[in-house]
């Protein structure tokens, strides 16, 4: 074994060293040389000009490597970014992931934009806006904005994108963007209508985010393949190269409009790299090859703020995360069923310590199933079920299981969350035995109604309105697994009722009685971390949406 | 030898399909492909309009058939999340695996020659069982971990190599030793049993009789006798490297087949995943039929019986 260890201790020294004094190439060559020759010594034997030769072809190996390649920094004006996973096309409709979000944000622009900061909207693409009726609304569109090819942006390019992407033969990837239009007509070159299958208060969400306007002229000649291909928009930044699967190459759109809502943008160039792994990714940040990553877990990001030429910052996300609780009559846990048996687990979890230690920095406690930043989503008048084990096992034991019960959670990813909510709900007596599934093979198993607790995540798709969240578990949808009337037709109506105090007040009616009833433990926002270089100027968004058009340099 | 290729020929058809049913089984049972498909925020309809849309809804058996008959006709199907077509896709990846799996295999030979034959010189000796051990580390070193070693010294540590990516020669080294070293140790074994062998042999003890200087003994008579099974070995690692990187492609963003592989299975994409694995199939059988009558060519005896 001491063999082993000769050779095992210089490579860890070296490797550990990456906060103290860096070891210059040549020292640790020729460490590793000193260890061959000491080796070779050992036995003197002819074939040791064999051993001699070894050993000089690896110093030579380390000494022709030297080539540096090139290192991000701001003084070529390219900020580079890594992200874990590639988009299947950049064409915003064709994609639901969110690096296909922020691309879209980028390059493209939308009818209308929300303020992140103020939620407040503003007319983008649009100048104006007004609701003719429950189901019309009309834009009058900016004049003068031009495409990134030089399209001209007008009536046409509307018309001709919305009934384009509203078509179901079209297939556009996430149909919840885009199923709630009926059609849309030209009035004039500057002026469109807009009309709803539905009367649809969530459609200025939607109009602000995910439908972006796409040239009319190249869309209908190029669809949304050559879209992919070669990328066009109106926004700040403009796509110059893209390689799918690999990078994504965007440039400042000098010619931006100057009355968007959105600033001009002030780096030059954005270089957005698909690195899967993780642990990678940080290396490029510490290295210096990428300047800035996202999602970062939060142990590794505490560790990165000791590192003096990176800053780390961590935003809130709309991701909320909750448990749903299967009441519905096949359940394979019928002491879900009773009420006092879900009031106990939600006082089981002490959701205070868990974000402490374990969620992390921007996480925000939820006492309601829905995003904070949701227009309709309140947690007003509904009950906190505050950490009290004891209290926990005392409803426990009213509802007759004085020694807890054997239940199945399943969950599919923030698996040492899930993990230290079992060990909370063990402690009650509650015996929850985690079975951890990819996303699909969760889905299945929720909608068959075999799943007892589930462990759950709603990003909402960026859509900042409360009918994109609550009404997908509770509006008797397929993932709705507690299945009470009172409460879809309370959500029901909030989704088609135009006047917003009146909508307001039936989702919080809503989201009340699921409160009252327990029908699922509301537990915290997911927050995210960001890894950037010092020289970059940002702020993170709660939205987890990156606006390069808003970042400089220092 | 020709009925014994044609012989091996209808094998490699066998295991390719038995591998392209138990990938088509796999991806069905690990949840239903048009959930993943239809995205996190779909509902019922919208994975009914995705299940139909992509001849989901039918058969399993039906369906497998269905990707067999277009297989047959050159039909290699549509990339269901890259909206490509899936040959071409395959094709354009394949370049950077084959030249991540070439150099694997020449850093595999380059570190397993030396040490074999070092290991054969001293026998039992304390150089010999130091060559084992670097072999047993190679082995039980998982490679991502190895990689991300490789990463803290040469990125980190002493910057002269990029992280990740693969615009350049440079992005090759790490990931050619990563995966080389892995496969490194079964050559060792095989270069230091072929020698200690030879070494033992009549004509080498002639050839030292005669005088000749030791490294001419070794290099010339011993080794290149000693090396004829390494490469027949060497055709079927390949293979194997061509398959193993999976991982060491995701660890170094390597935009090749294994990283494709990895795509595909996340995101369902499966007829393009049932094209690699066939893809692979074929290739590894065809690379051991190649080490076969590479071994007949370059051994006589073989040939013989």
């Amino acid at each position: 074994m001491e063999h082993r260890e000769n050779l095992a201790v210089p490579l860890h020294l070296d490797f550990s060293l990456d906060q103290g004094p860096v070891p210059s190439e040549r020292a640790w060559w020729g460490r590793i040389a000193s260890h061959l020759t000491a080796f070779s010594r050992t036995r003197q034997r002819p074939a040791m000009g064999a051993v001699k030769t070894l050993a000089a072809a690896i110093l030579l190996t380390g000494t022709a490597l030297t080539a540096q390649p090139a290192w991000a920094n701001k003084a070529d004006d390219t900020l580079r970014m890594a992200y874990d996973q590639a988009p299947e096309s950049v064409d915003p409709y064709y994609n639901n992931v969110r690096i296909g979000v922020i691309i879209a944000a980028n390059v493209w622009d939308t009818l209308l934009y929300r303020d992140p900061l103020t939620n407040e909207y503003k007319g983008q693409l649009a100048k104006s806006w007004k609701q003719i009726d429950d189901k019309t609304m009309e834009f009058e569109l900016r004049q003068g904005v031009k495409f990134h090819n030089g399209e001209e942006f007008d009536a046409d390019s509307v018309v001709y994108t919305l009934n384009y992407v509203a078509d179901p033969k079209n297939k556009a990837t996430t149909q919840q963007n885009v199923r709630w239009i009926d059609k849309v007509e030209k009035i004039d070159k500057y002026k469109v209508r807009l009309t709803t299958k539905e009367p649809f208060p969530g459609a200025k969400e939607y109009l602000s985010t995910t439908v972006v306007i796409h040239p009319a002229k190249y869309y209908a000649e190029v669809g949304p393949k050559g879209m992919n291909a070669k990328p066009v928009g109106t926004g700040p930044y403009k796509v110059t190269e893209y390689v799918p699967g690999k990078s994504i190459t965007l440039e400042a759109n000098k010619d931006y409009f100057k009355d968007s809502p959105k600033a001009q943008p002030k780096i030059g160039k954005v270089v957005i790299r698909f690195i899967p792994d993780r642990q990678t990714q940080m290396a490029e940040v510490i290295s210096g090859g990428e300047d800035f990553i996202m999602h970062v877990p939060k142990d590794q990001a505490e560790q990165l703020k000791s590192m003096p030429q990176l800053q780390v910052k961590s935003g809130n996300t709309m991701r909320i995360v909750f448990m749903q609780m299967n009441i519905l009559d096949n359940t394979p846990a019928p002491q879900l069923k009773d009420e006092r048996v879900r009031k106990a687990i939600l006082h089981a979890i002490d959701r205070e310590a868990i974000v402490k230690n374990i969620v992390g920095e921007g996480a925000e406690i939820l006492n309601t199933i829905c995003t904070p930043s949701q227009t309709g989503c309140t947690d007003e008048g509904a009950p906190v079920y505050k950490y009290d084990p004891e209290l926990s096992k005392k409803l426990l034991a009213e509802a007759g299981y004085p020694n807890g019960f054997d239940i199945d959670i399943v969950a599919y990813r923030e698996r040492n969350q899930t993990e230290a909510i079992i060990n909370y709900l063990q402690a009650v007596g509650i015996r929850a035995k985690l079975n951890f599934l990819q996303y699909a093979a969760m889905r299945d198993m929720i909608r068959a109604g075999k799943a007892s607790l589930t462990h759950q995540t709603w990003g909402s798709n960026l859509v900042n309105d409360v009918s994109a969240s609550t009404p997908v578990y509770f509006a008797f949808g397929n993932d709705d697994i507690t299945r009470d009337p009172k409460v879809r037709e309370l959500l029901d109506k909030g989704d088609k009722t135009i006047d917003s105090k009146a909508r307001n007040e039936a989702y919080k009616e809503a989201l009340t009685m699921i409160a009252e009833h327990a029908y699922a433990a509301p537990l915290w926002s997911l927050p995210v971390y960001y890894v950037a270089s010092k020289d970059v100027n940002f702020t993170p968004y709660p939205d987890e949406l990156v606006r390069f058009w808003d970042m400089s340099w220092k | 030898m020709l009925a014994f290729m044609i012989r091996r020929l209808g094998l490699a058809v066998l295991v390719a399909l038995t591998v392209s049913v138990l990938a088509f089984m796999l991806l069905h049972l690990s949840g239903d492909p048009a959930v993943a498909l239809a995205g996190e925020g779909a509902r019922q309809a919208d994975i009914d309009m995705v299940r139909k849309a992509y001849g989901l809804d039918r058969p399993i058996v039906v369906q497998y058939a269905d990707w067999l008959w277009q297989m047959l006709h050159g039909q290699f199907g549509t990339s269901v999340y890259f909206k490509t077509a899936a040959g071409p896709l395959i094709l354009s990846k394949l370049q950077t695996t084959l030249m991540l799996g070439v150099s694997a295999l020449a850093v595999a030979l380059f570190i397993s020659i030396p040490l074999g034959v070092i290991a054969a010189l001293y026998k039992g000796g304390f150089a010999d069982r130091l060559c084992l051990a670097v072999a047993v580390l190679g082995q039980a070193l998982p490679n991502f971990f190895f990689a991300l070693l490789l990463i803290m010294l040469f990125s980190i540590s002493l910057r002269i190599l990029p992280v990740s990516g693969s615009g350049t020669w440079q992005h090759f080294v790490m990931p050619a030793i990563a995966l080389g070293y892995y496969v490194a140790p079964a050559f060792m074994r095989l270069i230091r049993a072929g020698m200690i062998e030879v070494l033992a042999a009549d004509y080498i003890r002639t050839a030292r009789a005669k005088g000749l200087p030791t490294g001419k003994v070794i290099f010339k008579h011993a080794l290149r006798n000693a090396i004829v099974p390494v490469v027949a070995l060497a055709a079927v690692q390949l293979g194997y490297l061509l398959g193993g990187s999976v991982v060491i492609e995701t660890v170094f963003a390597l935009d090749g087949l294994g990283y494709l592989a990895y795509q595909s299975i996340t995101f369902k994409d499966y007829p393009v995943m049932q094209l690699i694995v066939l893809l692979l199939s074929v290739l590894y059988v065809l690379l051991t039929l190649a080490a076969d009558i590479a071994n007949a060519w370059l051994d006589p005896r073989i040939r013989v019986s």
